[in-house]
This record gives C-alpha cells, sequence and structure tokens, in this order.
C-alpha cells in the first residue's frame, strides 16, 4: 500500500485572501500561532507515512519555500523519499507556468513516472484538518473505485464555494458540480484525491495534450461515468483557508476553542510545524490576558482578549487587543486599542493609535504596515 | 575559524548534587533552566553562535534525559558531515582493561586523546556544563592567539569578600597569570575562573599524558594549571564582563530562574543575534483561558493556563485548572497542577501531577530535617515523575518524590522541613 503524496500549493489565482496572499501563497498563510497552512497535509502525509511528497507551487512561492526548506522537521529529510518541491520553470520545449491543477501535476509527470508507489494521494496545501489518509487507501483498494474523493457534509458554510457530489447508495459519484448556483446536497468535496499512480499517468498524458488542466474539470467530472469514482465521508474538523478572509479569520480562532485545539496538540499524531527557537511569551506586570493564544518569544504588557498571536510579537502598556489576529513580529505600541483586526507579519503600530474593524468584516493591514 | 581549528569539549557528567532532588535521575546540565531550556543549551548555542561546530560531549552521571535531548544535535545544527556533536561516554577500552569512570576533569579529558586526535585540532576548548551565560568563544581563542598562550582562562570579576570560594587567578597587570589559588583564605585577587579554557592542544595533550601518571583523579584546577604556571607556560586570563551564573544549588537555581521574569532581565533571552537553541520537538502554542491571569512570568509553548500566575516560570506543556494561583515558583515540562490548588515558591520537576485543592509552601520556613543543607530557603522541591493527592496541605523546605497518596500525609499535611520519598528512593 506504499503511496506517493501531491500536495498542490499553487491556489492562489483568485486572490481570495487579498492584501495577505500578495506575498505569500494561501498554503503559506499563517494559522493558530505558529503553523502555516500547509504544515497540516504535510503533517498528515507524514503521520500516513507516506515519505515521498510533491509540494507543487506557483504563486508567491518564496515564503513556502522558505518554510519548506529543510524538511526534516516533517521527517521528510530521509535518504529514502523525501519531500520535492516543484515550481514552474522555463525549458527549451516549455515555458509556461501552470495553466491548471492537472497541468501543474503533467508538467512534473516524470516524478511519477520515476516513483514505484502504487497509489498517488493528491491533497490542497491550504485546509486545516488532520486525516489519516492510509485510511482512505484502505477504503479506495477495498472499494474497487479508480478515484476517491474524499467529501464532508458541510453543515455551516455557504455550499456555493465548494464542489458538491451527488452519490448514489454505494457512494459512487454520479454528479460532481463546482460551485453550484443551487448545491443539491451538503456533501463538498474536499480536495483530496486518491488514485493509482499508472491510471494519474494515463489520464494526464491523455487529457493535457487536448488543452485540459483542471483536474477537478477535465478528470472527475469529464470521467465520472466512465470511471468509478467514489466518495469517502469525513467527519473530522476540517477548515478552509482560501476561501477569502472571514474563512482564514474563523479557522485562527478555531484555534481559540478546546476541542479543536487539542486535535492538533494533544492527540497523536502531533501536527507539526518548522521550529523557530523561540524563547517562552514574557508577560510583565500589565499583561491582562484572556481566551488567547501566544506564540513564543512575545513580550505581553497590554490587555488582550480572544486573539491568536504569533511568534514575536510586542504589546505595548496599556494597550487593548481585542479579537484579533496578530500576526508573528508585530509591534502594538503603548495605549493602542486593536480590534476585529488581522495584522500580517511585521506590522508596527505606534503610540496610542486606535485601529477597529468590524465585528464581520475585520481590518487587515499587510505585511510590513506601519503606522 | 577553520575547520578543525578549535574543538569544544564539554564536561557534563556532573551530578550537581547541592540541586538535590532535582539531579535525582538526571544530571546537572539536562536541568530543565528558564521554562523551555536545559542547562546544557547555553553552553551547546554559545559554540555555534561562536562557529565552533565540533563539540564532544562527556556524560558519566544518570547520561540517559541528556543522550535523548542532545541526539545527533539537530536543535543546534550540529548534525553535520564534519564534526557536529559527538556523546563521550566513559567505557571499556581494549587490552584486558575493565574500563574506568571519569575520576576528574583533566582525566576526562585524557581518556578521550584519542577523539581529539582524531579530529586533528589545533586548539582545545574546556567548557563545563553548568552555567547560564552568552559568550563569544570565538573572540576568546583570538586572545589566546594574539598572546601566544599555552592556556587561556576565562575569568570572572567578583565582590573580593567572595573571592575565596572561587579558584582565583593571580596575574600581572596585563593579565599574565602568575598564580592559582583555589579557594584562597586571603584572596590577592578577584578574578574567579569560570572553568572554560581554551588550550593549545599539542601543550595539553602533553601535560595530560605527564599528569596521569601522577594523579589518577587528574583535574584541571588542582593539578594541570599548578603544573602548567610551574612549567612557566604562557597563560592569561580573559575578562569576560557579562552575565554568568552558577545555579548549583536550590535558592541559586530558583533565583536565576527568577531573575528572567523581571521587566529588563540581566539575562536577554529576547535577542536574534544570540539564539539559545533548544530541542523543541512537539511545542504549539500556548493558550490563555477566559478567567486566566498572568503577570510578570515567563510562560513556555505549550502550556494552558486557567488559573493564575504570578512572578512565575513554566515548561512546556503545563497545564494550570481553574481557581489555581501560582507564585514565585518554577514548574517544568508537562506538570498539571489540579483546580483550586495553590503553590507558593514551589519547583516542581517535570511531569508532575498535583491535585486538586492542594495547598504548597505555607507555613513556617524550618530547614529539612534529613538535608538542612540543601533545603534551607523556604522552596518546597517536587521530583520528578511525582504526584501528589488532592487536598493536602504542604509546608516550606519540604521535599516529595514519588508516587504519593492520602495515607503519606498524616491529618492531609506535611509539615514544614518534612519529606516525603516513596520507592525507597534515597534524596
Amino acid at each position: 500500500m506504499k503511496a506517493i503524496g501531491i500536495i498542490l500549493a499553487g491556489g492562489n489565482s483568485e486572490m481570495r485572501l487579498g492584501e495577505l496572499t500578495n506575498t505569500r501563497a494561501a498554503s503559506a498563510m499563517p494559522i493558530g500561532g505558529c503553523y502555516r497552512t500547509i504544515d497540516f497535509p504535510l503533517s498528515n502525509m507524514s503521520s500516513s507515512r507516506i515519505s515521498k511528497v510533491a509540494v507543487i507551487t506557483q504563486y508567491n512561492s518564496r515564503s513556502l519555500n522558505d518554510h519548506l526548506a529543510s524538511s526534516k522537521w516533517w521527517d521528510f529529510g530521509r535518504k529514502q523519499g523525501g519531500l520535492f518541491v516543484f515550481t514552474p520553470y522555463i525549458s527549451t520545449d516549455n515555458s509556461f507556468w501552470f495553466r491548471g491543477t492537472a497541468d501543474s501535476i503533467y508538467q512534473n509527470i516524470s516524478f511519477l513516472k520515476k516513483s514505484n508507489e502504487t497509489y498517488a494521494v493528491i491533497a490542497s496545501g491550504d485546509a486545516v484538518y488532520k486525516m489519516n489518509y492510509r485510511d482512505v487507501i484502505q477504503y479506495h483498494k477495498e472499494s474497487g473505485a479508480d478515484i476517491t474523493v474524499v467529501y464532508k457534509e458541510i453543515m455551516d458554510k455557504d455550499l456555493t464555494k465548494f464542489g458538491i457530489l451527488q452519490m448514489d447508495e454505494n457512494n459512487r459519484i454520479l454528479e460532481f458540480e463546482e460551485k453550484p448556483i443551487e448545491p443539491q446536497t451538503n456533501c463538498a468535496s474536499l480536495g483530496i484525491y486518491i488514485i493509482s499512480r499508472t491510471l494519474l499517468i494515463e489520464l494526464l498524458e491523455q487529457i493535457v495534450p487536448e488543452g485540459r488542466y483542471d483536474v477537478v474539470k477535465d478528470i472527475i467530472i469529464r470521467f465520472r461515468r466512465k470511471l468509478t469514482i467514489k466518495g469517502y465521508k469525513f467527519d473530522g474538523y476540517w477548515s478552509n483557508v482560501g476561501g477569502g478572509i472571514k474563512d482564514y479569520y474563523n479557522t485562527n480562532m478555531d484555534f481559540l476553542k478546546q476541542e479543536v485545539r487539542d486535535i492538533f496538540v494533544k492527540q497523536y499524531p502531533y501536527t507539526t510545524t518548522k521550529p523557530k527557537d523561540e524563547p517562552p511569551v514574557k508577560y510583565n506586570f500589565g499583561a491582562e490576558v484572556a481566551d488567547t493564544i501566544a506564540g513564543g518569544g512575545s513580550i505581553i504588557n497590554g490587555n488582550i482578549n480572544h486573539s491568536v498571536l504569533f511568534r514575536r510579537v510586542y504589546i505595548g502598556e496599556n494597550a487593548v487587543v481585542k479579537n484579533s489576529i496578530i500576526m508573528e513580529g508585530c509591534y502594538i505600541g503603548n495605549n493602542c486599542v486593536i480590534e476585529n483586526a488581522v495584522f500580517d507579519k511585521n506590522v508596527v503600530i505606534s503610540e496610542g493609535k486606535h485601529i477597529v474593524g468590524e465585528e464581520d468584516n475585520p481590518v487587515v493591514l499587510k505585511k510590513g504596515s506601519v503606522m | 575559524m577553520s575547520k578543525n581549528e578549535m574543538i569544544a569539549m564539554l564536561l557534563a557528567g556532573g551530578q550537581g548534587s547541592r540541586l538535590g532532588i532535582l539531579t535525582r535521575k538526571i544530571a546537572k546540565p539536562a536541568v530543565a533552566f528558564g521554562g523551555m531550556y536545559r542547562i546544557i543549551d547555553f553552553p551547546l548555542s554559545n559554540c555555534i553562535n561562536s562557529g565552533v561546530y565540533n563539540v564532544g560531549v562527556l556524560t558519566q552521571y544518570q547520561p540517559l534525559r541528556l543522550n535523548q535531548h542532545i541526539g545527533i544535535g539537530i536543535p543546534w545544527d550540529l548534525d553535520r558531515k564534519n564534526g557536529g556533536v559527538t556523546i563521550l561516554a566513559p567505557h571499556v577500552k581494549g587490552g584486558g582493561d575493565s574500563g574506568e569512570w571519569f575520576t576528574g576533569t583533566a582525566n576526562a579529558i585524557y581518556q578521550n586523546i584519542e577523539f581529539i586526535d582524531a579530529n586533528d585540532p589545533e586548539y582545545v576548548l574546556v567548557l563545563s556544563g553548568d552555567h547560564i551565560y552568552k559568550m563569544d568563544y570565538s573572540q576568546m581563542l583570538e586572545y589566546h592567539k594574539k598572546n601566544n598562550c599555552t592556556a587561556t582562562i576565562a575569568v570572572l570579576e567578583v565582590p573580593i569578600e567572595e573571592a575565596s570560594r572561587f579558584g582565583i587567578m593571580n596575574t600581572t597587570e596585563d593579565d599574565k597569570i602568575y598564580e592559582f589559588e583555589e579557594k584562597p583564605a586571603n584572596p590577592k585577587s578577584n578574578l574567579a575562573s569560570m572553568g572554560i579554557y581554551i588550550f593549545t592542544w599539542s601543550k595539553l595533550r602533553e601535560a595530560l599524558i605527564q599528569d596521569s601518571k601522577v594523579h589518577p583523579d587528574s583535574d584541571f584546577g588542582n593539578h594541570i594549571i599548578p603544573k602548567m604556571l610551574e612549567s612557566n607556560e604562557v597563560m592569561y586570563a580573559y575578562r569576560f564582563r557579562d552575565y554568568w551564573k552558577d545555579v548549583g544549588t536550590v535558592e541559586s537555581y530558583w533565583q536565576a530562574n527568577m531573575e528572567l521574569i523581571k521587566t529588563l532581565p540581566a539575562f536577554n533571552l529576547y535577542e536574534d543575534f544570540w539564539k539559545i537553541y533548544t530541542n523543541t520537538d512537539h511545542q504549539p502554542p500556548q493558550y490563555v483561558g477566559a478567567n486566566g491571569k498572568v503577570k510578570m512570568s515567563i510562560i513556555s509553548d505549550g502550556c494552558e493556563v486557567y488559573g493564575e500566575v504570578y512572578n512565575s516560570v513554566l515548561g512546556p506543556e503545563v497545564i494550570i485548572e481553574e481557581g489555581c494561583v501560582i507564585k514565585d515558583s518554577i514548574i517544568m515540562s508537562k506538570c498539571t497542577i489540579g483546580k483550586n490548588s495553590i503553590i507558593d515558591r514551589c519547583i516542581i520537576d517535570e511531569e508532575c501531577t498535583v491535585g486538586e485543592n492542594v495547598k504548597m509552601g505555607i507555613g513556617e520556613n524550618v530547614p529539612n530535617k534529613d538535608k538542612p543543607s540543601i533545603y534551607n530557603t523556604g522552596i518546597t522541591v517536587m521530583g520528578e515523575d511525582t504526584t501528589v493527592p488532592d487536598g493536602v496541605e504542604i509546608g516550606k523546605n519540604c521535599v516529595i518524590f514519588g508516587k504519593t497518596q492520602t495515607q503519606d500525609y498524616p491529618d492531609m499535611k506535611l509539615e514544614s522541613g518534612m519529606s516525603v520519598i516513596k520507592e525507597g528512593v534515597e534524596i
């Protein structure tokens, strides 16, 4: 049951996260105080004993590359297998950016051809969840499916942003509608697929030369009758951060809930990330902190409520921070008031500033802003 | 510094018996410090920050935790093709030898001459794994080379009235050492040896071999240094003017931890250019609950605080339940403090569990009955992996070790100065 992993970390074309993804891919977005989104699928791969993983990236991949530069933290620094990062390149017969998800795999097809693992697990790099891909492979094998699509019954999110499945009683997918105006079910595809490696090569070599470049549109939907494509139901916590600022904000705030935090932090296997060796958080005399996550190396002098602080954040005296996400390296001066805000990395707010967003429309300050 | 110019030999085999129960199961260099660190992280981080990439760590007393912590040196970037970190334990040698322990600081180096020779360095840096400080060893090496020394000894200026507690270097005006006195009754200078030496390897090698014939317990301070002075080798004192702390006793260990929580600490962990690295395998962010209160404290990754924490140092993954009040205490990694418990001026070692409604560190300051010289400043200490049941009251200067149960506490109380040691372990 050996499998290779493919993480599609390029997905950012619609710029749904606005200024936050100007400088990074959605899969490099900081999550929960110390993680980046890609840590979740990567840790899943590692804990599912998938030791050879390709991360395919395109948009603003610098910070992602930086994060992945050493693969030993996810236990991929091995002689056998390992982590491969593929970015678009130019050669004499090819000078394209990836034209779609399928194309991005096709342009690196030699990775698939040189492998000998039976299965390929394809996952997107922009969701937060914990899944044992082995269970899905087991299901895939036992059900005799050609392709398995992981889905979740989504209750509290806007279904028109998802790919919606309609299945028969054996979970065979009959219809797959991408972003339907009127969703027929609440079974949403999570963008996680299991397929045999050889079939994947075959399909890609067939569709890409025809000018078809998308995994969902040109493989799942187009082949739904010809191939047996089945759904695998996932019940655990799953949250997408690529869907917009609201999704990103809510995913981070979910980490303030013990039951969500425990999934990744207390229940084995843990989600791992690149360590930064920051010292402990320092709470000084004026610190009043409640319902808050803080990342290592932060120094807190002020009042913080219901917020997520990343690493090395400085909060000045009498500053008030509420319902906010403050990323790595931000400096908030004395007497500032920050509410309903998302500050990207290294934002500097000088003394006494008030930055207050609306409850369902947080203010976003881009990386390195100085006020 | 070229590849093999200098190798570091880190003496990490000491027990640190004045730390009492804290070193019952681990060597002193492996004792947790400053929340997330262990004492050995400081010299190890100094090594890589100084460009010393070849480090031998000499272990002897209870090396398990130390071995696990260091591993192949990944956290310090010491997993290298050339050099890196090597753990050197005493072992049986060939030729019918039954093997021997490291019997002294110099003897430990003597027994590893082969290891040093194999690396062929010009200089050897000898360090101990007992101190908290940041030091650039490459500057000390420059100084060593400039003065054409056989040995350079790092020294600290201590108050003259305390000088009789240290090994004192008597120097000429330009810091050339002419005499060494171990704990002199009437000190002539206030330059105390920090136990950090740079030797020119060829000279040290010779001295070690010579001395081993005379002293089976060969020691740097007692034998090698005096011997070198006698034979008129060039030795200089290298003055160190920054923070340096020996955390040898329960009280000084507690003090040094407490210094870190000051608003402007004398020892700064928050500098980017001289980072202290440690083994951070799984350390998620920390969470302070809606009713939590944290002031004047440092809290490590993965902690969850639902109660109140003041003037304290918490290691990774500590859980403080609701209603707790933690004051002036050190709580090491993976401890859980049950609901409504009060902890005052205590040191709680790793992986301890304190039940609900426990009061620790109350009552009068009576020195510990069994070990008054170790526990006498009011600090109650819980050893590693110890359990305290619900509802008990524990005094000051107490020592608790093992899985204690309600019946171990007559009237649900442990008076100040008393100890509960389970599993027949001596403190």
